[in-house]
């Protein structure tokens, strides 16, 4: 086991891969537990969607792949704080939410098409901006996610309490003075932050894997938000790394096995829940 | 009540006008509610109950006229008062703990991490201490620890208003807190917030819709209808006489052999009495 652990680590593109896999896990964990606590899943979802479109313009234009991931992501946060204008406050109509959000999600993927077909079919990496890889994850884009997942983290830990009392109750937080608009547009960017590092691992279709699956199966387990949050980060570091290490020694893609190895621990954890409160109603 | 000389009025309204959109919801309001009463807003529904709350709050701006909450323009006060606003359940689905809930009334408008008390310096441990004291309080000590969106309607209630409570308010603001409660929950939480304003000196604001379970604990009925607002005690304002004044056509005030009060004649939904299936 260890000598095979050894042997992953002296290519140094697994060494990339396991940095990065961190990075994103940590941050993905943290974001997306306040984004399942928020019900904001469709819009992690989309975010990390149009980052498919983002690296295939950026591809087109000759432009680093991650720089397009940003870059669209966080165009699209905007967008979709600025159409649903009401968004997030209290009393928001949630279907006009979903709507904006679903009509980014269906356009992102219909550029994202138009871009690889404009770039001629040569672009052969898009299975892997679909479905992730962990292949030629170069020195600087570790850098990159590093530097992107510590300022989010930071920007998180500023805003993270009113960010829980607007998420629980809006109203009375707006009566306390919290900024329960700006803070859930603010909250938004860090999504769309967020949703960019998890799609440069698992793909753009697949980031719901690490993004909403470790804190929603953290937030089955314990209701005690410190304990919940420190799991979704554990789970997302058990996910990210056994997959690495399973997806090294077979001939099948990493976010295959990040998907199914997070979705067999949210099963686990409902089978657990459920038999536990059989218990409690038994008591 | 007690009110001295030098303490400014809870809750003031001069000639205060109201309106939403281009409808006036209430106009020439004269209220005052001094410091340490128990009060009750009534009136049917839409009548501009929940619009008093929000422009206490500073979430509604009158349209004309004044309005003073503890001595400050409305919404500089706000750090002093504890509200629950209407009707508010959580989504069953919503994991996270009644006393994180409890916390976040505390000290959740603040800056900085989320709940991190793992380090427990001494604030962390005051307010710790000041959470499970108003937990104690209104009883929730039993189900504190469970998770919010299990609990039932009552519970709930319990712990929003320990919410309200734990940063100290001098004015609580309850927005039809018993509201969705069954009777016996109806009693013991208007019980307790009758307590709470008698023991720890707050001045309790309550919207309701049947006056009849905090009757006997009010010292001040503020009674909306008809884009009117009139104040005073109860045995003035809840009369025939004022309350035809109040809605301009003929309402009898009836007592039971009970004491409960029944109001007859009252158009739209009915708010002094117990039928709450009129709506
Ligand atoms: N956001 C709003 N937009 C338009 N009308 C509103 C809004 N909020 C309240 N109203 C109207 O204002 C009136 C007073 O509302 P409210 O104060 O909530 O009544 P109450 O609490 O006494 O039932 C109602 O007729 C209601 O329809
Ligand atoms: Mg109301």
């Amino acid at each position: 086991m260890f000598d095979s652990l050894n042997q992953i680590f002296t290519y140094h593109f697994m060494v990339n891969a396991f940095r990065a896999g961190t990075i994103v896990a940590i941050a993905a964990g943290i974001i997306g537990w306040f984004m399942v606590l928020r019900r904001q899943s469709f819009g992690g979802h989309t975010l990390a969607v149009v980052a498919f479109p983002g690296a295939a313009a950026a591809t087109l234009l000759g432009v680093s792949a991650t720089f397009g991931f940003f870059a669209f992501s966080i165009s699209a946060a905007l967008i979709i704080a600025i159409a649903s204008k009401r968004g997030g406050q209290p009393g928001a109509a949630l279907s006009e939410e979903s709507a904006v959000i679903g009509t980014v999600q269906a356009f992102a993927l219909a550029a994202g098409f138009l871009f690889v077909s404009l770039y001629h079919g040569a672009l052969n990496g898009v299975n892997s901006l679909l479905f992730g890889s962990f292949l030629g994850i170069n020195d600087s884009q570790v850098v990159t996610l590093l530097i992107v997942g510590l300022i989010s983290l930071a920007a998180l830990a500023v805003m993270g309490r009113p960010l829980l009392f607007a998420a629980t109750d809006p109203d009375v937080a707006l009566a306390r003075r919290v900024p329960v608009r700006m803070l859930s547009v603010a909250f938004l960017v860090l999504l769309g932050l967020a949703a960019a590092e998890v799609s440069q691992i698992t793909g753009a279709l697949l980031a719901f894997a690490l993004l909403v699956l470790p804190p929603a199966t953290a937030q089955l387990l314990t209701p005690n938000p410190v304990l919940s949050i420190t799991l979704a980060v554990a789970i997302g570091l058990a996910v990210t790394w056994l997959s690495l290490i399973v997806a090294f020694y077979s001939p099948y893609p990493l976010g295959f096995f990040i998907t199914t190895f997070a979705f067999a621990g949210y099963l686990l954890a409902l089978i657990w829940r459920r038999s536990a409160r059989r218990r409690y109603v038994a008591q | 009540m007690p009110q001295t000389a030098q303490q400014p009025p809870a809750l003031e309204l001069l000639r205060a006008e109201a309106r939403i959109g281009r409808r006036t919801i209430w106009s020439d309001a004269n209220v005052r509610i001094g410091q340490g009463e128990f009060v009750a807003v009534l009136g049917p529904n839409g009548a501009g109950k929940s619009t008093l709350i929000k422009a206490a709050l500073g979430l509604q701006p009158l349209s004309a006229g004044q309005i003073r909450v503890i001595g400050a323009a409305p919404g500089r006060a706000n750090g002093q008062i504890g509200y629950l606003p209407q009707r508010r359940s959580f989504d069953a689905s919503m994991r996270i703990r009644g006393v994180d809930v409890v916390r976040l009334g505390l000290d959740g408008h603040r800056w900085g991490v989320p709940l991190l008390g793992i380090f427990g310096g001494p604030r962390q441990r005051q307010a710790e201490a000041r959470v499970a004291e108003v937990v104690e309080l209104v009883g929730a000590g039993s189900y504190a620890e469970r998770p919010i969106g299990e609990l039932s309607g009552g519970e709930q209630q319990r712990l929003l208003i320990a919410q309200a409570l734990a940063p100290r308010p001098q004015l609580l603001l309850l927005d039809e807190p018993l509201d969705s409660l069954d009777l016996t929950n109806q009693s013991s939480v208007a019980a307790l917030i009758r307590q709470i304003c008698r023991d720890e000196g707050v001045t309790v604001i309550m919207v309701a819709h049947d006056v009849n379970p905090i009757l006997g604990y009010l010292d001040k009925v503020v009674y909306i209808a008809h884009g009117g607002i009139v104040a005073g005690k109860p045995r003035d304002i809840i009369t025939s006489e004022m309350l035809t004044r109040l809605y301009g056509v003929p309402i009898e005030v009836l007592k039971a052999a009970n004491g409960r009060l029944v109001v007859v004649g009252e158009p739209e939904a009915p708010a002094a009495h117990g039928n709450r299936h009129v709506r």
